[in-house]
Order: C-alpha cells, then structure tokens, then sequence
C-alpha cells in the first residue's frame, strides 16, 4: 500500500514528461526552451552590463569577465594550443558558459514554484536532446578543425601511429559524442531527480548538502565537457611527426 | 509506473529525441556568434591591449635600467679616475709644499749663520782691539809707575 503510493508520489516528480509545442509537424520541448532563454537572457544580460563601459583599468563587472576570458582562454590554449586556440575560443567559451548557466541556473531557481500544464521545468541540460545537439556540434567542430587545418591529412590521425589503431579511432568518432551527451545528461537528471526525492522525503535540511553537492557537479560538468571539447579538437588539429 | 514512464517509448519520456535537437544546436551556433561579438571580441581586444601595453612598458623598464646600469658603470670609471687624479695633485703639492719648505728653511739657517759669523767675528775684533787698549793702557801704567818710582829715588 505504501509503495504504491510512493511510487504514485515519484510520478509527481514528472520525469520524463515534457511541454510539448506543436509547430506544423514537429515537435518540440517547450520547456527546455523557455530555461534556456531565460538563462541565456539573464548571461547576455549580465555580459552586455559587463562590456557597457570597457576600461584599461577594469572595475566592478569587467573585472569578472575578464577574469572570465583569462580562464577560458588558458583552457583552450593549454587544450589547442598556441596556433589556433583564437579561433576556437569563442565556441569553447560558450559551450563552457551555456552548459555552466544552464546547470546552475537549474540547480538555484526554484523552477518548481512555476506551474506547467505539463512537464516542468529545470536545467535545459537535464534534457537529453540539450546535451546530444551540444556533443553533435562538438564532433562536428573537431572534423572541421582537423580538416581546415590539416586537408585530408586530417585522416593520418586515424593510422597513427600504427594502422592497427583505424577501427579504434573510429569508434571513437562514436563514442566520443556518446560520452560527452550521457555523462552530462546523467549527471544533471540524477543531481535534479535526487534532490526531487530527497525533498519529498525529507522537506528539511537533509537536502541541502545534496544541492550544495549538486552545485558541485554542475561547475564541475561544465568544465569538463569545455575541456574534452577542447581536447577533441587539440587532437584534430594537432601535427604528428 | 515509474520505470514505464522512464523509459516511455512514443510519446515522452527521458530518451525523447525530437525537433529540440537541432533547433538547440541552432541556438547553440547561433549564441557563439552573439557571444562572440558581445563578450569575447571586446574583452579580448581589451585583455590583449593590456598585456601588449605591460609588455610594452617591461621591455622599456629593461632598455632603460641597462642603460642606467651603462652609465652607472661609465660614471664609476669617471669617478675612480678622478679620484687617482685627485691623489696624483694632493702629492704632488705635499711634494712641492715640502722642497719650498726645506728651501726656505735652508736659506733661513744660512742667513742665521752668516749673521752669527759676522757677530763672531766683530765680537773676536773688538774683543782683540779692547784687549790691545788694555794692554797698551797697561804699558802705560806700568810706564808711568816706574817713572814715578824712579822720581822718588
């Protein structure tokens, strides 16, 4: 009887229920779109504060910001490298900031409070379909790389340094996409579904440990997938000799 | 209940894979570009300006303490210089000072002699001349006695 109930109460949890809209044929997340416009709203909003009034001696906001371009342009230099980290600093700069605002800004605002008819909402990245575009746009980037860099010696990498490694390194091209979308997918659903649970059961300061863990995690993905996107293209772009 | 809805195969679900893909791929791109002249470009144009400036600045600091350190050298040669210079002029006028002095002295003790010679020897004249008058006093004396002696016989 108690299970059963239980179980009726983690459906009011809503995993996996969605806002749908409906545009001609196609489908799509409405609330996925709605988190993330207001968190990319409220980042564009903050950067355009930030860059209002440029200085040669920084004050207030710029200082964040700059302190913000310094950190993401030394992970991807020391990802890159020195020879073309310029150009792929503003996307590695994105992905860092959007999978970063999009996780804080699910753990931190109490989306909950906002009725949907379905679904509700949360971090954009706790969708699967967020993180797949963000690691499809990965692996696009670093064949790019490579081959803008490198011409079709881009596919050397793929025999080096023996051709014994081909069927490896194209499993990779697999696997790398697959890696980058599911851990960053499971890490937000399970730091979202674990606080959802552990509020139902315990309402009190039990949870809060979890969601200061919860901001842990969610800086720590961001970094990580940045970093493994600028690694994917290091390695693309990289000289062998 | 709860493992059906995980898992929902047509309609919902955690794995439901539609439109949302490639529209957030879109957005993705499409706040790249924003970012990028919004946030990247200017702050790195800022960022940059900065370093090249301190950059600047550092490679001038070092032209210029190299260049002080020139001249620091060149006036300590110029300084040692004209302290042996300086050496050189004190003897030699200690040197010059001294032979003017033994000069003087010199030419002091001659005169002194010579005057005391000239002293002695109008002394020993005089002396000489008194002692003849004494003597020749005497004569008469002697003289005028035996005279008078001999007037009394």
């Amino acid at each position: 009887m108690f299970f059963n109930s239980l179980l009726t109460n983690f459906a009011a949890l809503e995993v996996g229920q969605h806002l749908y809209w409906q545009i001609g044929n196609i489908r799509l997340h409405g609330q996925v779109f709605l988190t993330s416009w207001i968190l990319l709203g409220a980042l564009l909003v903050f950067i355009s504060l930030g860059t209002k009034k440029m200085e040669n001696d920084p004050k207030g906001l710029q200082n964040l910001l700059e302190f913000l371009w310094d950190y993401i342009r030394d992970l991807a230099r020391t990802q890159i490298g020195e020879k073309v980290y310029r150009d792929w600093m503003p996307f590695i700069g994105t992905l860092f900031l959007f999978v970063f605002v999009s996780n804080w800004g699910g753990a931190l605002i109490p989306w909950r409070l906002i009725k949907l008819p379905s679904g509700e909402l949360g971090a954009p990245t706790a969708d699967i379909n967020t993180t797949i575009a963000l690691a499809l746009l990965v692996s696009l980037s670093y064949f790019y790389a490579g081959l803008s860099n490198k011409g079709w010696r881009y596919f050397e990498y793929y025999v080096h340094p023996t051709p014994i490694m081909l069927p490896f390194k194209i499993l990779e091209d697999f696997t790398k996409p697959l890696s980058l979308s599911f851990r960053l997918f499971g890490n937000i659903l399970a730091d979202e579904l674990v606080v959802g649970v552990l509020v139902f059961l315990v309402p009190l300061i039990l949870p809060i440990p979890v969601m200061f863990l919860g901001l842990f995690t969610s800086a720590i993905q961001a970094l990580i997938f940045a970093t493994l996107a600028a690694y994917y293209i290091g390695e693309a772009v990289e000289e062998h000799h | 209940m709860l493992a059906f809805n995980f898992f929902g195969a047509t309609e919902g679900g955690l794995f439901d894979i539609n439109a949302t893909l490639p529209l957030m791929a879109i957005q993705v791109v499409a706040l790249t570009y924003i970012l990028n002249s919004l946030f990247f470009k200017p702050v790195g144009n800022v960022v940059e300006k900065r370093e090249k400036f301190v950059s600047n600045n550092i490679t001038e600091a070092k032209n210029k303490l190299s260049e002080v350190k020139k001249l620091e050298a060149d006036l300590m040669t110029q300084l040692q210089s004209a302290r042996s210079e300086a050496q050189r002029i004190v003897g030699e006028a200690e040197n010059e000072s001294d032979k003017l002095y033994k000069e003087a002295l010199e030419l002091a003790n001659n005169e002194a002699n010579a005057s005391k010679e000239k002293a002695r020897l109008e002394i020993e004249s005089q002396t000489s001349a008194a002692r003849d008058q004494l003597s020749k006093q005497a004569d008469d004396l002697s003289e005028l006695i035996v005279n008078r002696l001999i007037l009394e016989k």
